[in-house]
C-alpha cells in the first residue's frame, strides 16, 4: 500500500468520527425515513433483534425433534403430510406460548382471577387488581430471578472488562451463600443490623473467593480462568461438606439443608407474602449503579479499564497489573458474593446442596450479553430470567426440557458475538451499503483519482458512522480506499466489518494486539456473493 | 526487571551473569517442600493411630510371579512407615535446601530427582497414614489412573493441538461432552459399538466447527467463545437427554462397552500389567496418538508450519503457510481427538450417557495441557498425575466405608483432582512458554 493511501486512511477515522451524523453520500438513499431505516438496518438494533430470531427457529427445530407427536406424525408423512405440519407447528407454539405465559404475562390466570371475582360478585377495581395480580405474577417471578443475576452480572462486568476472564461466578456465589446463610440462622441480631451483617459477610466471602484466584494469578500467574473453575468446584464440595456438618445443618443432620435464615436477616418483601419479589430488587439496581460508578467514575475502576485495554501500557504508566488483577478478582468476587446473599437472604431462604443454580455461569452469558455495561446488564439480565421462568413453566406445561432455554441464550450471545455471521444470514450487505456497486461501476467508468477519494472517504464515514470510535474503523476504510482503486479486485465489501463486537470491547486481547487485530481481511470466502453483486 | 544494562564486551562475560545470577524466588521451592514434609510428619506421622498396619496389594494370584519371588502384599506399621517417609521427603527437601544455595543454576536433572523422591515419599506417606488398618490394591489403583487419564489426555491433547497453532481450546469440555453424546447416541442406534467409536469424533468436530468459526473466522474473542460453548454443549445434550434419549432408552441411550483387550503375557506383569495391557482400544490409542503427535509436531514439515502459525502467524503468511486454513484443520482435529476422549467416558467405561457427565474433565485437561507446557507428553504426564488423585480419590471413597482408620470426609475426597490442578497450576505455569500468537484472530493485512 502506498503512503498516500495509508495516510489517507489514517485520517479516515476523524472524518467518520467528526461526520458521524451527516448523511450519506448523495447518490445513495434521499429521504430521512430510507436513511433511519438504513440506520437500523447497519446499526446493532437489527443484529441483536435477528440474533433473537435465529436463536429462536433453532430453538424451535430442537423442541420440533424432541416432540414425540412430531416424531410419530413424521413418521407417516408422505401419507398425511398435514398431520406433521401441524404437530410442527402446534409444538413450537405451544413451547413459545408456555414460555411467554411463564415469565410475562399469565393470560388464563388473568381471566380466571376475573372470573372468580365476578361470580363473588365484584366489578370495576374490585376484579382489576386480583386479575391483574394474578397475570403479573410471572413477571414478579421474573423479576425475582433477575435479582441476583444482575448482581452477579455486574460482578462479572468489572473483571471482563478489566480483561480478567472471571468463570468463577458458581464458586464465588457458593462461598457468598454460605458466608450470608451461616450468620443469618446462627446469631441472632436485632432488626437492620443482622441482615446489614450477612449481606457483608456474603460480599467478603465472595471477596475473599474470587481474591484467591486473583492472588495466584498475581503472585503465581496462574492463568484465572482455570484457576476460578477449579474453585468453583472446590466450593461446591466444601457446600457439600458444610452441609453434613452440625454447623450447618442444626438440629435435622439427616437433610443436606441448613436451617431458615433467622426473621430479621430476611429481605423485606415488596408485594406481601403471595409473591416472592423482595428488596433485593433495589440491591440489583444499587449493583448496576455501583458499576457505573466504579468503572466510570472511580480511579480504581480506571485502573481496572487501563489494565484490561492494554497491560504494558497501564503498566508503564505505573498501575501493577498484578495487583491490579488481585484487585480486580477481589471486587468481582464481592458483588458475586453479594449476589449469593441476597440469593439466600430473599429468595431461598436457606441453604441447599443446589444454591448456586446455574447463576454463576448465567452471569457469565448475561454480562457478555450486556456489553458489560450497566444498563445492558439490567436488561440483559431481566430477558434471561423472563427466559429460565418462562422455561421452567415451559418444562412443566409442555414437557420440553428446560435446557432449551440454555441453548437459546447461549445462542443468542454467540450470533450478537459475530454481526458479520447475522449480517450474512438475512443477506444483509446491500443494505449496509447500498447503491456500493454502482458505484464502484460509477467510479471506473470516470476514472478520476479524486473521485475514488471522495467515494472512498465518503464510505469510510459511513463505515466509521456504524462503528462508532471503534478501533476498527481505521484499517476498515483503508480496505475502502484499496478497493476504490482498484475496482477489479476482489470488493466493496466495507462497512459491515466494522461494528464493534461485544467480545472486544468486554475482554479485550492481550497487548500488542491492537495494531495487528483489525478488520482487513474479511473478504476471505466472500467473493462469490460479490460476484453476485454485480 | 531491577538489574542494570552491563556494557558486554564478549561472551564470557555473558555466560558469567548468566551463571551468577540465582533467582530471587530460589527458595520458594525448598521451603514449600520443607514446609509439606513438616506437615506429613506432624500428620500423617505423630499424630497417626500407632500400633496399627497398613497393607498394600501388589501381586494378585494370576500374575507372572516366577518362584514367589514378591510378597502378595507389602505390610507396614503405619506410624512408623509414615514417620520414615516423611523423614525420607524431609531429606530430600534438605538436598534441595542445599543444591539451591549453593548452585546458582542446578542441572535440571538433578532438581528433579529430588523433586521425584520427594513427592514419592510424600504420597506414600499419605498413602501409609490413610489406609492404617486397611487394605489398598495397588494394581486397581494404578489402572483406574490409567482409564481416568484416557479423557484428561485425549481433551489435553486437542488443547496442545489447537493452541499450538495459535487458538485458545476452552471448549475441550463441551467436546467430550460432544464425545461421549455421540458415541452413545450413534453406538446406540447401530447397535455397534464400533461404529459409536467412529461417531464420537465427528461428532465432537461439530464443536470443533463451530469454535473455528467463531474463533477463525469472526474472530471473536477465544475464551469467550469456548465458554460459551461449553455451556452450549451441555444445553444440547441435556435437552436431547431430557426429550429423546429419556422418552427411548433403549434405542437412544443403552449402555455399551469396547471390549478389553487383554495382550497375554505383558498383563500379567504385576503392578503395571493389567495397567498398561488390559484395557480397551482407546487407551492403546492414546499411546499411539502422544507418540504421533509428539514427532508430527516437533520433526515434521506439517508440525514446523502448525507452531509457526501460533507462534508468528504474519511471518507464517509472508511464507506461504495459509494461517487460517491451518488453524480450522488444526481445531477439527483436535476436536476429534477430544472426542476419542469423550467416547472414553460413555462406550470406554460402558455406562449410558449422563447429563453433564464430563463434569469438569474439560477444564482439568486444559490444566494438564498448559501444565505440561503444550506438549503432548508432558500434557500426558500431567493428565496421569491429575488422574492418579482421581483414582486415589475413588479408592479411598469406597474404603472410608469401611470401619475404623483414618477417615477423611468424601467431600474433600472428590475435591483431591480440583485442588491438585489448582496448585499445579499456581505453582508451575509461572515457567510455561504459551505460543506467542496464542488467542490472537489473524486478519491478513
Amino acid at each position: 500500500m502506498s503512503s498516500l493511501d495509508a495516510a489517507e486512511a489514517g485520517s479516515a477515522p476523524g472524518i467518520g468520527a467528526g461526520g458521524a451524523d451527516t448523511p450519506p453520500p448523495a447518490e445513495s438513499a434521499e429521504t430521512a425515513l430510507s436513511r433511519t431505516l438504513q440506520k437500523i438496518a447497519r446499526g446493532d438494533l437489527l443484529v441483536v433483534v435477528m440474533s433473537f430470531v435465529f436463536a429462536f427457529l433453532i430453538g424451535s427445530v430442537l423442541i420440533v425433534i424432541a416432540n414425540q407427536e412430531v416424531r410419530a406424525s413424521l413418521g407417516y408423512f408422505f401419507d398425511r403430510p398435514g398431520d406433521a405440519l401441524t404437530a410442527i407447528w402446534q409444538s413450537v407454539t405451544q413451547a413459545y406460548g408456555a414460555m411467554f405465559r411463564g415469565a410475562i404475562f399469565d393470560i388464563p390466570g388473568y381471566t380466571r382471577a376475573a372470573e372468580s371475582v365476578r361470580e363473588s360478585g365484584g366489578s370495576g377495581t374490585y376484579v382489576l387488581l386480583p386479575a391483574l395480580a394474578a397475570g403479573l405474577r410471572p413477571l414478579t417471578e421474573t423479576l425475582t430471578v433477575a435479582t441476583p443475576l444482575i448482581i452477579a452480572s455486574a460482578g462479572m462486568a468489572v473483571s471482563f472488562r478489566a480483561g480478567l476472564f472471571n468463570i468463577g461466578g458458581t464458586g464465588q456465589l457458593i462461598a457468598g451463600a454460605m458466608a450470608a446463610g451461616y450468620v443469618g440462622f446462627t446469631f441472632d441480631l436485632p432488626v437492620v443490623i443482622h441482615l446489614l451483617i450477612c449481606l457483608l459477610a456474603g460480599t467478603l466471602a465472595g471477596g475473599v473467593w474470587g481474591g484467591i484466584a486473583g492472588f495466584l494469578k498475581a503472585r503465581f500467574g496462574a492463568n484465572e480462568v482455570i484457576s476460578t473453575i477449579m474453585l468453583n468446584w472446590i466450593a461446591t464440595y466444601l457446600l457439600f461438606f458444610a452441609l453434613k456438618t452440625a454447623a450447618f445443618t442444626g438440629a435435622n443432620q439427616s437433610q443436606p439443608t441448613s436451617p431458615s435464615v433467622g426473621d430479621n436477616a430476611v429481605l423485606p418483601l415488596l408485594l406481601g407474602s403471595g409473591f416472592r419479589l423482595h428488596a433485593g430488587l433495589f440491591l440489583a439496581a444499587g449493583a448496576a449503579v455501583v458499576l457505573w460508578w466504579l468503572m466510570s467514575r472511580s480511579t480504581i475502576g480506571f485502573h481496572f479499564r487501563a489494565v484490561g485495554s492494554n497491560p504494558r501500557a497501564a503498566q508503564v504508566a505505573g498501575i501493577s497489573p498484578a495487583r491490579t488483577a488481585f484487585l480486580v478478582l477481589a471486587v468481582a468476587g464481592a458483588l458475586v458474593g453479594l449476589a449469593g446473599a441476597v440469593h439466600v437472604l430473599g429468595t431461598e431462604g436457606r441453604l441447599t446442596e443446589g444454591v448456586a443454580g446455574s447463576i454463576g455461569f448465567d452471569a457469565i452469558t448475561v454480562a457478555l450479553l450486556g456489553r458489560s455495561g450497566p444498563v445492558g446488564i439490567v436488561l440483559a439480565g431481566l430477558l434471561f430470567a423472563g427466559l429460565s421462568t418462562g422455561g421452567r413453566f415451559m418444562e412443566s406445561n409442555q414437557g420440553v426440557p428446560l435446557d432449551l432455554v440454555q441453548v437459546i441464550q447461549v445462542l443468542v450471545v454467540l450470533f450478537i458475538a459475530a454481526p458479520p455471521l447475522v449480517r450474512t444470514l438475512i443477506g444483509l450487505r446491500r443494505v449496509d451499503h447500498p447503491g456500493a456497486s454502482a458505484r464502484v461501476r460509477g467510479a471506473r467508468r470516470a476514472g478520476s483519482g479524486a473521485e475514488k477519494a471522495a467515494i472512498a472517504s465518503g464510505a469510510a464515514a459511513t463505515a466509521a458512522a456504524t462503528a462508532g470510535a471503534d478501533s476498527n474503523s481505521a484499517p476498515t476504510s483503508d480496505a475502502v480506499t484499496t478497493d476504490a482503486t482498484t475496482p477489479d479486485a476482489t470488493t466493496t465489501d466495507t462497512p459491515e466489518s466494522s461494528p464493534p463486537d461485544p467480545s472486544r470491547a468486554d475482554g479485550p486481547p492481550p497487548a500488542g494486539t491492537e495494531g495487528t487485530d483489525p478488520a482487513g481481511g474479511r473478504t476471505e470466502g466472500r467473493t462469490d456473493e460479490q460476484e453476485e453483486e454485480r | 526487571m531491577s538489574t542494570t544494562p552491563v556494557a558486554v564486551k564478549d561472551d564470557s562475560v555473558i555466560a558469567r551473569t548468566l551463571d551468577d545470577t540465582r533467582p530471587s524466588s530460589w527458595w520458594h521451592l525448598p521451603a514449600t517442600t520443607t514446609v509439606m514434609g513438616l506437615l506429613a510428619l506432624v500428620v500423617f506421622g505423630l499424630r497417626g493411630i500407632p500400633g496399627v498396619d497398613s497393607a498394600y496389594v501388589v501381586v494378585h494370584e494370576s500374575d507372572m510371579n516366577p518362584f514367589g519371588l514378591i510378597p502378595e502384599q507389602i505390610v507396614l506399621p503405619s506410624m512408623i512407615g509414615s514417620i520414615v517417609l516423611s523423614v525420607i521427603a524431609l531429606a530430600a527437601s534438605a538436598a534441595l535446601w542445599v543444591l539451591q544455595a549453593r548452585v546458582a543454576r542446578p542441572r535440571a536433572r538433578v532438581r528433579l530427582t529430588l523433586i521425584a523422591v520427594f513427592a514419592v515419599a510424600w504420597i506414600l506417606a499419605f498413602l501409609t497414614w490413610v489406609i492404617s488398618q486397611r487394605t489398598l490394591d495397588v494394581t486397581t489403583l494404578l489402572q483406574g489412573t490409567i482409564v481416568l487419564a484416557v479423557p484428561l489426555a485425549f481433551g489435553a491433547l486437542s488443547g496442545v493441538l489447537s493452541e499450538r497453532s495459535g487458538v485458545i481450546n476452552i471448549a475441550i469440555e463441551g467436546q467430550l461432552l460432544f464425545g461421549a453424546f455421540g458415541a452413545t447416541l450413534v453406538g446406540s442406534i447401530t447397535g455397534s459399538v464400533w461404529i459409536g467409536l467412529l461417531a464420537a469424533p465427528i461428532v465432537a468436530m461439530f464443536m470443533g466447527a463451530l469454535l473455528a468459526m467463531f474463533a477463525v473466522g469472526y474472530h471473536v474473542q477465544q475464551i469467550i467463545v469456548g465458554v460459551v460453548l461449553n455451556v452450549l454443549a451441555i444445553g444440547l445434550t441435556s435437552f436431547f437427554f431430557g426429550s429423546v434419549m429419556s422418552d427411548n432408552p433403549g434405542l437412544f441411550n443403552a449402555p455399551m462397552r469396547l471390549p478389553t483387550l487383554r495382550i497375554p503375557v505383558l498383563a500379567d506383569i504385576p503392578l503395571v500389567g493389567a495397567a498398561l495391557f488390559e484395557q480397551n482400544i482407546l487407551v492403546y490409542l492414546m499411546w499411539i496418538i502422544v507418540a504421533g503427535l509428539t514427532i508430527a509436531l516437533f520433526r515434521t514439515r506439517w508440525g514446523l508450519r502448525v507452531r509457526a502459525v501460533g507462534e508468528h502467524p504474519k511471518a507464517a503468511d509472508t511464507v506461504g503457510i495459509a494461517v487460517n486454513l491451518t488453524r480450522w484443520k488444526n481445531v477439527l482435529l483436535g476436536s476429534a481427538v477430544a472426542g476419542l476422549g469423550g467416547a472414553t467416558l460413555t462406550i470406554g467405561t460402558g455406562v449410558a450417557f449422563g447429563e453433564e457427565m464430563s463434569a469438569g474433565k474439560g477444564y482439568i485437561a486444559l490444566a494438564a495441557m498448559i501444565l505440561g507446557r503444550y506438549h503432548p507428553i508432558g500434557a500426558l504426564l500431567a493428565a496421569l498425575t491429575f488422574a492418579f488423585a482421581d483414582s486415589l480419590q475413588l479408592r479411598l471413597g469406597t474404603m472410608s466405608a469401611a470401619e475404623g482408620g483414618v477417615s477423611i470426609p468424601g467431600d474433600f475426597l472428590l475435591m483431591l483432582p480440583y485442588v491438585v490442578a489448582l496448585f499445579a497450576v499456581a505453582g508451575v505455569v509461572g515457567r510455561v512458554r504459551v505460543p506467542a500468537a496464542n488467542g490472537q484472530a489473524y486478519i491478513k493485512q
